[in-house]
């Protein structure tokens, strides 16, 4: 068998000199064939740190099964990288791709490989540890059995729909007979993960066991093979052709309320080829390389890879050697502060939390508690959480922390007095840092003995949901300590996009024109449930007049007159009359809408009223022209940090690819006309920024 | 009797900080704070005040009398939990009323001769959280239905269950009784009252006292060794919570005796309250003091262990204390400061009467004159067990601690602590500071 799959190897190889053992000719897996003629097969892709499913890899493993022969027992696919199996497809191959005829034939490549690997003759394994995703799953798939490391870090999923595509190694037909409709339909259309555990209840994968006993299973199996897992019983008849027609239905309804098809097609797909096709596997696979193929060279697709990049290269700003914060110190116990401690207790960190009223640390500690339950589940992983996160009203932690975070309330005077306080008893190397909103770093630097420490690191609500963390510098911090600012928010797994200290930062600043232009709306008569779906079509997460309620108008009242101020434009009095009428938003009861429990009382629009022409447009290009003029400032560095920003800090329609990547995909001229009209029509706040002219 | 003799260290033992929990009195159901959770939450401040690193304890030692089913070896449990770190070894003591006076003890003894320089040691309780068990016969039961085999079998043996059955085991009921003498801890309390001739006002007067000292403490602000601690659903805990401001002598001759019914005298009020808590200190050796320039809070320069008549248990404080008196030839006078735990108020009155007592002096403690008085204006000045609370395992570490802090605050020179400890013995403990 080995000398076969040398013949194979070496024919590919021109330059092999034909006496090299395997291994030398192999760039990618690793073969080893034990004493009871069981291969074992471990992917290492070359130069990477990760495997991923490149061209390469295949066409390696390709020629590897056409080597295999009757006389191997049994076939082992493991990985040598310690992180995990397989991320999944080499995503850079993506963004190379010409037009959907090559794109359909490097899937059916792909596709012909784990067909062979599924068809050999001997029991195959794949031996799973970390990640096991996308490709790496199907690749999975195509194995007889699936066994996986009882490990925390183990993940299996198929995250395809994030990307804006669905499994195309026949992962959505090997899936749904294997675990039944409803499982392999939820692992699909959410793109969530599973941990071995969870993988195995459902029957994805046969064993999970503790990673000593790995080899063991792996090698148990292939000697004494079991019968093949298929799903059974209620779960098998979910794929028949009756209750596959109901269940579709349910599930395209379900997925609607998510995620509407003209902005998000690659679920719906995956619901109609399943749907159609199941009864016929051979079918449903080329019908699954197909659509695969139209998705991949489509507009949403385009834009969630090119987010997908956009994310990689602001981790990558935060990769920093060596740095190993272990003690985080967070001052200010309110919402972000607390939920600024807690989500650190959560990701590993021993967290102090200060602030002067046991109350005030008593209700963060309930709130955090609840957090480690939903996130952590099992009891002894709460308890370790809640033994991280120590209320300290003394600050007994300031003087210890590797980082110390200031969340008190917005008052130049008493972060002054904080600071003052507090910098004789930092450690001289820890990191000290601002959640502050509303006032310039160069402000708060001043009472400071070394202004040049002042980062700031300004989180959104809710922090265990929003994934940006501003990393804002003055002319006065050190670059060295943005440095540091953006390597502790990767260790918190979340995102670092550096912005100057200018009033608003950069999503504060962007969205604010965009609410106030709403709140304008609605004062002229618009009704706030037509402005919130105006802008649900147009993609944002959440309606800006809800989203104003939310945040709260007093907070946004006094950030748009903070932001007015040096910014100019005008605050809408209707925000004003809220305000001093109580009206706060979700926390007081009634803002724009009527909550209950939380909920908006949504009344119903009259069915014969028919909103403005402009109203989407006169809400996005209030944003867009900020974004114009934040580029042109430098708030931040380029377009694509710009881009990153905006859409991980307020949602911004992600398969849109961020704001200038629309403004681009739509024409910057046909956008920059349309701008004009607005400014024609509603005058200055529209006025066309000097930026556009670069863009 | 035979004067027992303690060896004399050769190296000082300092107590340089220490810390408790608010005492929270059990109300039936289970409390907030398992003793695992009082232990960390007292632990960690305590911790993070100090100089160094968690992980430089050489040793964590605990006392404990009844932890949980998921806290064996519950010392071991806190060091990981607040970050002691793998390589400090930790232990749990029992010697029941006093399982944290004996933490101190090991901590102390190890100190005096080399073997460790820094401890972390004390005592937890959470008797609202002590185990209630299956009695034999149940547990008989559920052995013979898990091993029958088939629908049958099992609906046979289900047939043979009875309400006997289900009779549980008060786990905190059968700890406070002892197995020897059969007598409940009360009736023990009872014993010493009708012995020593006190009256129930003697002891009602007692607990009113007792109370009144610690609302005053309480509003001086002299129990500084507090660590506020917070349970999940949103609440702190600040102050020892058994304190009734309004006891008077009115209100507790309304109660009725719990533990010799009809006649007897100990009642609820005038007994220690079943109470949830932690006390934890640190113990350093002059090296570690230096090293890392610990403040002195005092030394620990002496302690006694004694045994007695199981029935007479109350009676342990004038056993443990009078040897160490006599070994360092002193009189009461010479104590500035006392802290007798207050298991029973008829207790502690028992072990004043006993030492004015020449024939018990003479009979029981050897002793040919009586050893004396002690001023009862020296004696729990801040309230005890009566007013605070008694988690068992936990009260032994709180008395020494707070001891210490009141000739601190006092500027005195010497402290005696002492417990009664169920099962008829006395522990003591002498603390001094260069005032």
């Amino acid at each position: 068998m080995i000398e076969q799959a040398r013949d194979n190897v070496e024919q590919n190889d021109p330059t092999s000199e034909g006496t090299g053992a395997v291994g030398s000719t192999l760039r990618h897996w690793q073969w080893d064939e034990d004493e009871d003629n069981v291969g074992w097969l471990a992917l290492d892709k070359g130069d990477a740190s990760t495997n991923v499913l490149s061209a390469e890899v295949l066409e390696e493993l390709d020629t590897i099964l056409s080597g295999i022969g009757s006389e191997l027992h049994g076939l082992i696919i493991t990985s040598a990288k310690p992180n995990g199996f397989i991320a999944g497809a080499d995503i850079n191959e993506f963004t190379t791709l010409k037009d959907q005829s090559e794109a359909t034939a490097l899937i059916q490549r792909g596709q012909r490989v784990l067909d062979k690997l599924e068809a050999l003759k001997c029991p195959t394994v794949a031996l799973i540890h970390g990640f096991c995703l996308g490709g790496g799953l199907e690749l999975a798939l195509a194995c007889r059995y699936r066994i996986a490391d009882d490990d925390a870090r183990t993940k299996l999923g198929l995250p395809e729909v994030k990307l804006g595509i669905h499994p195309g190694f026949g992962g959505t037909v090997r899936l749904p007979p294997l675990v039944g409709a409803p499982a392999a339909m939820d692992i699909i259309l959410s793109g969530r993960t599973l941990s071995a555990r969870a993988a195995k209840k459902i029957g994805l994968v046969d064993h999970a066991v503790p990673s000593r006993q790995l080899r063991m299973a792996a090698k148990a199996t292939v000697m004494k093979p079991p019968a093949q897992r298929k799903a059974k019983g209620w779960k098998a008849l979910t794929n028949n052709v009756v209750v596959r027609t109901l269940l579709a239905q349910y599930l395209r309804r379900q997925v609607a309320a998510k995620a509407p098809e003209e902005h998000y097609p690659a679920p719906y797909a995956v619901i109609e080829l399943w749907n159609k096709h199941f009864d016929d596997p051979k079918r449903m696979l080329a019908e699954e390389a197909a659509s695969v193929a139209r998705l991949v060279m489509g507009e949403t697709s385009k834009s969630l890879v090119r987010v997908f990049f956009l994310q990689e290269r602001v981790k990558a700003l935060g990769r920093v050697k060596g740095y190993d914060p272990k003690h985080i110190h967070v001052i200010g116990g309110g919402v972000m502060g607390g939920d600024i401690a807690a989500w650190c207790a959560l990701r590993g960190f021993h967290v102090t939390l200060q602030d002067r009223q046991y109350e005030t640390l008593a209700r963060v500690l309930q709130r955090a508690h609840g957090l480690f339950k939903k996130k952590l589940k099992q009891p002894r992983l709460v308890q370790a959480a809640m033994d991280r996160l120590m209320p300290d009203i003394e600050g007994l932690g300031v003087s210890r922390a590797d980082v110390v975070i200031e969340a008190i309330f917005e008052d130049v005077e008493a972060k002054h007095n904080l600071f003052r306080e507090i910098e004789p008893r930092l450690r001289p190397d820890a990191l000290l840092a601002t959640n502050t909103s509303s006032i310039p770093l160069q402000v708060l630097s001043e009472a400071l003995k070394k202004p040049e420490r002042l980062v700031g690191l300004h989180f959104f609500n809710p922090v265990a949901k929003m994934q940006l963390v501003e990393i804002v510098s003055s002319e006065k911090t050190d670059p060295q300590v943005s440095q540091t600012a953006a390597a502790f928010a990767r260790k918190i797994d979340r995102l670092p996009v550096p912005v100057s200290s200018t009033p608003g930062f950069l999503v504060n600043r962007v969205l604010m024109p965009y609410l106030l232009e709403a709140v304008t709306l609605e004062s002229e008569g618009v009704p706030a449930v037509v402005i919130d779906k105006a802008a649900l079509k147009f993609g944002m997460p959440m309606g800006p007049i809800h989203l104003a309620d939310t945040v709260g108008l007093d907070i946004c009242l006094s950030v748009a007159e903070i932001l007015s101020k040096h910014l100019g434009g005008e605050v809408p009095q209707r925000l004003r009359d809220l305000v001093n009428a109580g009206y706060l938003g979700v926390k007081s009861g009634r803002g724009f809408y009527e909550y209950k429990k939380g909920k908006p009382q949504k009344p119903k629009t009259d069915k014969e009223y028919t909103p403005p022409n402009d109203l989407t447009d006169r809400l996005m290009f209030r944003l867009f022209n900020e974004c114009v003029a934040c580029l042109r400032e430098g708030v931040v560095e380029d377009a694509d940090l710009l881009d990153t920003g905006v859409i991980f800090g307020t949602g911004f329609a992600p398969f849109r690819g961020g704001p200038v990547n629309y403004l681009q995909n739509s024409g910057v001229g046909a956008m920059q006309s349309k701008l004009k009209e607005l400014a024609g029509r509603y005058g200055s706040r529209f006025g066309e920024d000097a930026g556009w002219a670069e863009l | 009797m035979a004067q027992k003799k303690t060896k004399q260290a050769d190296r000082p033992v300092y107590v340089v900080g220490g810390c408790r929990t608010p005492f929270l009195k059990a109300r039936g159901n289970p409390g907030p704070f398992s003793a695992a959770n009082l232990a960390v939450q007292s632990g960690r401040a305590l911790l993070a005040r100090q100089p160094f690193e968690p992980d430089a304890f050489d040793e964590v030692i605990i006392g404990c009398v009844m932890p949980g089913p998921d806290e064996a070896n519950i010392a071991r449990v806190a060091a990981l939990r607040l970050g002691c770190g793998k390589h400090v070894p930790a232990w749990t003591v029992q010697r029941n009323c006093a399982s944290g006076l004996q933490a101190l003890d090991n901590a102390a003894q190890n100190i005096a001769t080399g073997r460790s320089d820094l401890v972390l040691a004390g005592g937890v309780e959470s008797m609202s959280h002590a185990p209630v068990l299956l009695n034999l016969l149940m547990v008989g039961w559920l052995a013979d239905f898990n091993r029958a085999r088939n629908v049958g079998a099992k609906l046979k043996v289900l047939t043979r269950l009875r309400a006997r059955h289900l009779q549980p085991i008060i786990g905190l009921l059968r700890g406070l009784t002892d197995p020897v003498v059969g007598l409940s801890m009360g009736q023990t309390a009872e014993n010493l009252a009708y012995r020593f001739n006190i009256s129930r006002e003697d002891m009602d007067a007692f607990a009113v006292e007792s109370h009144r000292r610690l609302a005053k403490a309480q509003d001086d602000g002299l129990l500084g060794e507090i660590e506020v601690i917070y349970d999940e659903k949103g609440h702190f805990y600040a102050h020892d919570d058994g304190l009734r401001r309004d006891s008077d002598m009115e209100k507790l001759a309304k109660l009725k005796p719990v533990f010799d019914r009809p006649f007897g005298m100990v009642t609820a009020g005038n007994s220690a309250q079943v109470t949830d808590g932690a006390a934890l200190l640190i113990l350093a050796s002059e090296a570690a003091v230096k090293k890392y320039q610990l403040p002195v809070l005092g030394r620990i320069t002496d302690v006694q262990w004694a045994g007695l008549s199981p029935s007479q248990m109350g009676l342990g404080p004038a056993h443990a204390m009078a040897p160490i008196l006599k070994r360092r030839a002193l009189t009461p006078g010479k104590i500035d400061y006392w802290e007798v735990n207050e298991a029973f108020a008829a207790q502690v009155l028992a072990c004043l009467a006993a030492w004015q007592d020449a024939d018990y002096c003479r009979s029981e403690l050897g002793s040919d004159n009586p050893i004396g008085d002690i001023d009862r204006s020296r004696l729990n000045v801040d309230g005890g067990g009566v007013s605070l609370g008694h988690p068992v395992g936990a009260s032994g570490a709180r008395i020494v601690l707070h001891l210490l802090h009141v000739l601190e605050r006092t500027g005195s020179h010497r402290g005696m602590a002492s417990l009664c400890i169920g099962g008829g013995q006395g522990g003591a403990m002498l603390v001094e500071r260069d005032a």
